[in-house]
């Protein structure tokens, strides 16, 4: 798997977006694109960002998240998010977004809803 | 004349680098990486060294995005350390900023994809001890940031 790309899984009507080693505007550039056709595409009524491979993210990382959350929250659907590190807590935290984002420690509680 | 010298050598030493790349988005990661491996000899815990590339990850990432937009360019990085006192200079000559206290204030952007956080600035401020802007429209813009490492 490429480490610097997004993979997307369907577990039902929730969406699981894996994201990459290192979260910034470079590796941002496909997001829009690629969530809004899977969006348009299929029934989603949550999407839960995978943190654990991400050891590095900044305020793009915070633009991508709070563009979805706003997209899902417009639809009635919600975000989550897991396995995020130290570094990422923090820039959730200053970014304001764990307000926002409820914050998981594994996947199973991050896609129970 | 011995005596002297002694003392000097003795007083905060100084180190710089100097890196200028194409301001390409791929670039992005080499440049606080660069910085942070720079950084690793004033002993930063972890967290310092976070700090650092993240700061460093916002402006370049200004200087393309905003500097450079669709444009090429050369970002500039300077990066200096005295004592226990990191400085990070980051340049570009792109368009520059016409408003920068609007540009500055958290949650601006000039960005319309909704992409983009609009907090950038806010995130230099944050995460270093000292930050510092300079532009001008139609010559570039430059960003200064300061952090003291280890107290």
């Amino acid at each position: 798997m490429n480490q610097n790309t997004f993979t997307y899984e369907a577990r039902g009507h929730v969406l699981v977006i894996h994201l990459p080693k290192e979260l910034d505007h470079h590796n941002c550039r496909n997001l829009r694109y690629e969530t809004d056709l899977l969006l348009s595409e299929n029934y989603v009524s949550r999407i839960v960002f995978d943190f654990s491979k991400t050891e590095f993210m900044d305020s793009s990382g915070i633009g991508v998240l709070l563009n979805r959350y706003k997209q899902m929250a417009g639809s009635g659907g919600s975000v989550a998010l897991y396995g995020a590190g130290s570094q990422v807590h923090r820039i959730l935290n200053v970014g304001g977004l764990s307000r926002l984002v409820p914050c998981f420690d594994i996947e199973k509680t991050a896609l129970a809803r | 004349m011995e005596e002297e010298k002694k003392v000097q050598t003795e007083q905060e030493p100084c180190d710089r680098i100097c890196l200028e790349m194409d301001g390409v988005s791929r670039n992005e990661e080499f440049a606080r990486v660069v910085t942070a491996v720079f950084m690793s000899r004033m002993n930063p815990t972890l967290e310092e060294m976070d700090d650092v590339k993240t700061a460093v990850s916002e402006a370049v990432t200004n200087a393309i995005i905003h500097g450079y937009g669709r444009q090429r360019g050369v970002v500039y990085i300077e990066a200096v350390i005295s004592g226990q006192e990191l400085t990070v200079v980051i340049r570009d000559k792109g368009v520059g900023i016409r408003n920068l206290e609007k540009a500055m204030e958290p949650m601006y952007t000039s960005d319309v994809t909704g992409e983009r956080s609009g907090m950038g600035f806010s995130f230099m401020e944050a995460f270093m001890d000292e930050l510092e802007v300079e532009s001008q429209p139609g010559e570039g813009t430059t960003v200064r940031m300061k952090k003291r490492i280890g107290g």
